[in-house]
């Protein structure tokens, strides 16, 4: 259902990623790991929809979701319009019913910067389910959150990943994580950037 | 009253005192009348209707000016923040109608235009437009990159992500741009009225100009000046604490 496939992506007269395919089947989870500065925000970028600049293809579907290192909330929005401002479609009351699953059910009327750094985070993860997407990428999203955090936000986001069952593409520099969301891996090394041979020819092979 | 509403008094009762000080020294009143000396002036207008009708065509052009300056300069910084190829073709004519005097723009408007109302107004427009577009394209140039890309990703609508993302993010822009809009546009609809229209404070401050009558003057430039005084206090004041009510709550 997504299909990836990038021949190449550069910078000017730099390359960054080389040849990158593989395929995300839904209510997949995908891990792409790698060393930070090697490129894999800039394939997640590719990989949205945000950057289309780059020699190559990729199949999409249209409902998606994104979460960030940092919450990206409308800081001049209230906690509820957060979620009903970004998914039109979404009724006042699933969107209740949203805030109270991701535990943040008395804020809606505050705004988000009236919330803890972990609630907001809760808000941004409850944005990127409320869509029922299609198709979810996580950018780092524990990165600079202490173990306890992390490991609070990991088994929300498990526990909606297996409600809502969409194709995840995750990308961190924490193969931990990855393990934890049971996540196929595949890691980019070199430069420019591409798939490491070793772990992607066991499942990609037809 | 508080500290906060109390300074303010008490900073122009001390501008009061210094006038009837420097009035009581220049002891001409043709030169400098008394604050006082105003009363009975002021009043006669306020009766015969003159003050009002007068104030009534100055206030009309400033709102136009403003209306249409805010207007044109917020999207043309709107793209040019955004588009640093528009921006590197309309920046050289920013900084030449930067540099235009006002004076200069008035006159061309009023000798290509004629003498009339559409000549005033789009003189002051033009002449407020290049500082509005500069204010906006600052705040376009700050945009959140990730915001962006999250409205993109989640596939906004354009009028919800303008609304909601991008407007909201430029509102102090958009504050400081209303804020010494209306305080330059007021000042420059003034000089089109002492140039060319029969109406308007301008018009009556030259009239009294050619009498030399510095009561006048003086009467119809702070009667002026007080309604500017509402304006800021009951519209923009409480429009920006509204605006930035997420940032203090």
């Amino acid at each position: 259902m997504i299909k990836v496939d990038v021949i190449r992506k550069a910078y000017g007269d730099t390359p960054v990623l080389g040849r990158i395919a593989f395929e995300i089947e839904r209510g997949e989870t995908v891990a792409i790991l790698g060393p930070s500065g090697i490129g894999k925000s800039t394939l997640l970028r590719l990989i949205a929809g945000i950057d289309d600049r780059y020699e190559g293809h990729i199949d999409r579907p249209e409902k998606m979701a994104i979460v960030f290192q940092e919450p990206t909330l409308l800081l001049w929005r209230s906690v509820l319009q957060n979620l009903t401002l970004i998914h039109p479609d979404l009724s006042e009351k699933a969107a209740r019913a949203m805030l109270d699953k991701v535990g943040i059910g008395g804020k809606s009327n505050l705004f988000p910067g009236q919330l803890s750094l972990g609630q907001q985070r809760r808000l941004a993860l409850a944005r990127a389910f409320a869509g029922d997407p299609d198709f979810l990428i996580m950018d780092e999203p524990f990165v600079s959150l202490d173990p306890k955090t992390a490991e609070v936000m990991l088994s929300l986001t498990e526990t909606l990943i297996s409600e809502v069952r969409p194709a995840t593409l995750f990308v961190t520099h924490a193969r931990a994580e990855a393990e934890r969301l049971k996540a196929r891996i595949l890691e980019l090394r070199g430069a420019p950037a591409a798939l490491a041979p070793r772990l992607v020819s066991e499942k990609e092979r037809p | 009253m508080t500290d906060k509403g109390l300074v303010p008094a008490l900073s122009l009762i001390g501008l009061l005192v210094l006038w009837i000080v420097a009035a009581a020294l220049t002891a001409d009143p043709t030169i400098l009348p008394t604050p006082w000396s105003l009363a009975g002036p002021f009043l006669r207008e306020v009766q015969s209707g003159e003050l009002l009708f007068h104030l009534g065509h100055t206030l009309l052009r400033v709102i136009w000016a403003f209306v249409l300056a805010m207007a044109i300069g917020m999207a043309l910084g709107l793209v040019m923040g955004r588009f640093p190829k528009v921006d590197r073709w309309l920046d050289p004519w920013l900084v030449v109608f930067l540099n235009l005097p006002a004076l200069v723009l008035i006159v061309l408007c009023y000798l290509w235009i004629g003498l009339n109302e559409t000549a005033a107004i789009i003189a002051v427009t033009l002449n407020k437009v290049p500082n509005v577009t500069t204010m906006i394209r600052e705040g376009a140039r700050s945009f959140d990159p990730d915001l962006d890309a999250m409205a993109c990703v989640y596939r906004m609508a354009p009028m919800a992500r303008l609304r909601h993302v991008l407007l909201p993010q430029l509102a102090p822009f958009i504050a400081a741009a209303a804020r010494s809009g209306v305080a330059v546009i007021w000042k420059i609809v003034l000089v089109v009225e002492f140039l060319g229209r029969s109406s308007g404070i301008g018009f009556k401050i030259h009239l009294y100009f050619q009498l030399f009558d510095v009561r006048m003057v003086l009467v119809y430039a702070l009667s002026f000046i007080m309604v500017m005084l509402i304006v800021e206090w009951s519209l923009l004041q409480p429009w920006e604490r509204r605006v930035r009510r997420w940032r203090t709550a």
